[in-house]
């Protein structure tokens, strides 16, 4: 028998009891892992955001398109390392319901300035440069699809209509990329500019918005100023800001998920508290006679201090890993949604939150257990004794 | 002190505040107590009795005077001092038996022996031997709710042994037990104290266990009614 035992053994003593709070613990749990992970879903461009990188796009609207002479002018801009330019499909595939991202875009340059950001095989890069029907596909997106290396596939859009009469273009798999990190979309696919814009019906020589990697991060500013400055007054005004500060607007119209996530989650661990914390009190009290015995026996007042702690203790690490491995099935299940995996395909639940969720569990633990193991230890053996 | 004394309680006051009340349960109360004694300590409630055995026990503090353990006065200790004091020296032994109700009986016994630097199987061994003792390693693996009222004494018993402590202060052992179950409790501690040597101190209301001492102590409103015999 070890301290570990006598505190499971306190523990198990009230099924009941211990049901009931476990499940109050495992719903707070679950609350945190999935709503935190979709929140971190949404995030997760925020996260993953370079820091030299910038994002120019048309002033009245990202919506609105910008000339592709642009490019070069932004080029020439001091403190410019490289810039490259994406023009928005909204891709499917002719017969599914399930619409995902596709870029057009500018095959030289465009994996230079994400490096960071996506992985290729250079082979595969070499001939997805080399091939004008040739799309590099998401490692997600593949999986989705099934496609494979040297498929041919059609892939449609819900905007742009082709030449030939159709929405539909052929495209040849000469690549499929992965993400640097583990949250990175993957769940899009990207193809060659020209072949787009020479075949769409929209006109020409127009690009949706344009990307940069400064020198220094500290120079973002002064870089983005005066690429404003230049287009200021001109028919096509700019808007450059960071790629965090992009996707952070981006993110806010639809409203602030942050909050409401963190609201909810706050909610669930008050009631948690309020809960398991006068539920330990009440199951201390009960005991008061067998702790006096035990100090009878020789245990000191640290030592009961710390037996009763471990027990609320115990009881979060319970009830918290099952939520937590509750809300892992759960998110991943979710995540297998074709309109989750379309809307949210960085639905992950990480490791970050995995440790935020551990921290929860031990904060939960002391501050329900600290008051009963406080009077725990101070209890007088000759009172509680006499008690009847 | 004597050189046998195992216990001195010199000029011992005890008192009580009672709302606005002061109560006085001793005082000047001395007494010596040999190693390998078994005194029965009897007399009418609230006597005092059972503070004594708590004062005795370390789990109580007289308000004044000094109570010598082996020439140490144990009032100066501290709460953790005192507390490993008791888990070196003392076993104690309840009128409720005071048993974890979630613990079977060999855990019960085992429970003090988690404060002794001990291996496993030297802690199995241990509550092997006390169990044996008292008869009931058949009931080993059985929660106090599965025993009687004499077997819950006697797996008591078994724990307040198993660390082989010099004392055993028993408050009314026999109290919650029928005549023929409290024979057998006293006959146990009788073997305990003329064959294992140890020194046992036992409050009780009961005649009849008080025969098994070797010494019988009255008191009445804080004082030994006789006092040579105390002293």
């Amino acid at each position: 028998m070890s301290d570990l035992y006598l505190v499971s053994k306190n523990i198990a003593r009230n099924k009941l009891r211990l049901v009931l709070n476990t499940f109050a613990i495992i719903i707070a749990f679950l609350l945190f892992g999935v709503l935190g992970s979709i929140n971190n879903a949404f995030n997760a461009g925020i996260e993953l955001s370079a820091d030299d990188r910038l994002v120019v796009v048309n002033k009245i609207n990202f919506t609105q398109p910008l000339p592709l002479s642009y490019v070069e002018k932004i080029r020439a801009v001091e403190g410019v390392k490289q810039a490259t330019h994406a023009n928005w499909f909204g891709a499917y595939v002719e017969g599914s319901k399930i619409f995902f991202a596709g870029f057009a875009v500018d095959p030289a340059t465009y994996l230079d300035v994400y490096a960071d950001y996506l992985t290729v095989e250079s082979t595969q890069r070499q001939n997805w440069q080399q091939n004008r029907q040739g799309v590099l596909i998401g490692e997600k997106l593949a999986q989705t699809f099934g496609w494979k290396m040297g498929d041919r596939i059609p892939i449609s859009s819900n905007i742009f209509s082709n030449m030939d009469g159709s929405h539909v273009w052929d495209m040849v798999v000469e690549g499929i990329f992965t993400g640097a990190e583990s949250q990175a979309d993957t769940n899009y696919l990207l193809f060659h500019y020209k072949y787009f814009i020479e075949t769409q019906t929209f006109g020409s020589d127009w690009v949706g918005w344009i990307v940069l990697n400064t020198t220094d991060p500290s120079l973002n500013d002064q870089v983005a100023n005066a690429i404003d400055e230049q287009f200021a007054n001109s028919f096509h005004e700019t808007e450059t800001s960071s790629e965090k500060q992009f996707n952070k607007s981006f993110l806010e119209q639809l409203g602030s998920i942050g909050l409401i996530i963190t609201s909810v989650v706050a909610a669930a661990f008050f009631t948690l508290l309020l809960i398991v914390g006068n539920s330990m009190a009440l199951a201390i009290r009960e005991r008061t006679r067998e702790i006096a015995v035990l100090k009878t026996l020789g245990f000191s007042a640290k030592h009961v201090f710390r037996l009763v702690l471990s027990e609320s203790l115990l009881l979060a690490a319970l009830g918290g890993i099952l939520g937590l491995l509750l809300a892992q099935v759960l998110v991943q299940g979710i995540s297998q949604a074709p309109q989750i995996k379309n809307m949210l395909p960085n639905l992950v639940l990480t490791s970050d939150i995995f440790i935020q969720a551990v921290v929860y569990i031990v904060v939960l633990g002391l501050i329900t257990g600290i008051v009963p193991a406080y009077r725990a230890m101070q209890l007088n053996i000759v009172d509680a004794l006499s008690r009847r | 002190m004597s050189e046998s004394a195992l216990f001195e309680l010199r000029n011992i006051h005890k008192e009580f505040i009672k709302g606005k009340e002061k109560i006085t349960i001793f005082d000047d109360l001395s007494l010596n107590l040999k190693k390998g004694d078994f005194i029965a300590i009897m007399g009418p409630s609230g006597s005092g009795k059972t503070t004594l055995l708590n004062m005795l026990g370390g789990v109580d503090k007289p308000s004044r005077g000094q109570i010598l353990f082996n020439g140490s006065d144990i009032t100066k200790l501290s709460e953790g001092q005192l507390a490993k004091w008791r888990a070196d020296h003392v076993g104690f032994i309840f009128q409720f038996y005071n048993l974890m109700p979630m613990l079977s009986a060999e855990r019960n016994v085992e429970l003090p022996l988690l404060l002794k630097n001990l291996s496993r199987s030297q802690r199995k061994k241990h509550v092997n031997a006390a169990l044996s003792l008292v008869g009931l390693q058949d009931r080993a693996g059985h929660q106090p709710k599965e025993l009687s009222g004499g077997q819950q004494q006697r797996v008591a018993i078994a724990r307040a042994i198993v660390t082989d402590p010099e004392i055993l202060l028993c408050d009314e052992p026999t109290g919650d037990l029928d005549r023929n179950t409290a024979t057998q409790i006293m006959e146990m501690l009788q073997t305990l104290n003329r064959e294992f040597n140890k020194t046992i101190i036992m409050v009780t209301h009961d005649p009849e266990a008080a025969k098994y001492s070797r010494r019988q102590l009255h008191l009445d409103k804080g004082q030994f009614t006789d006092l040579e015999t105390a002293a």
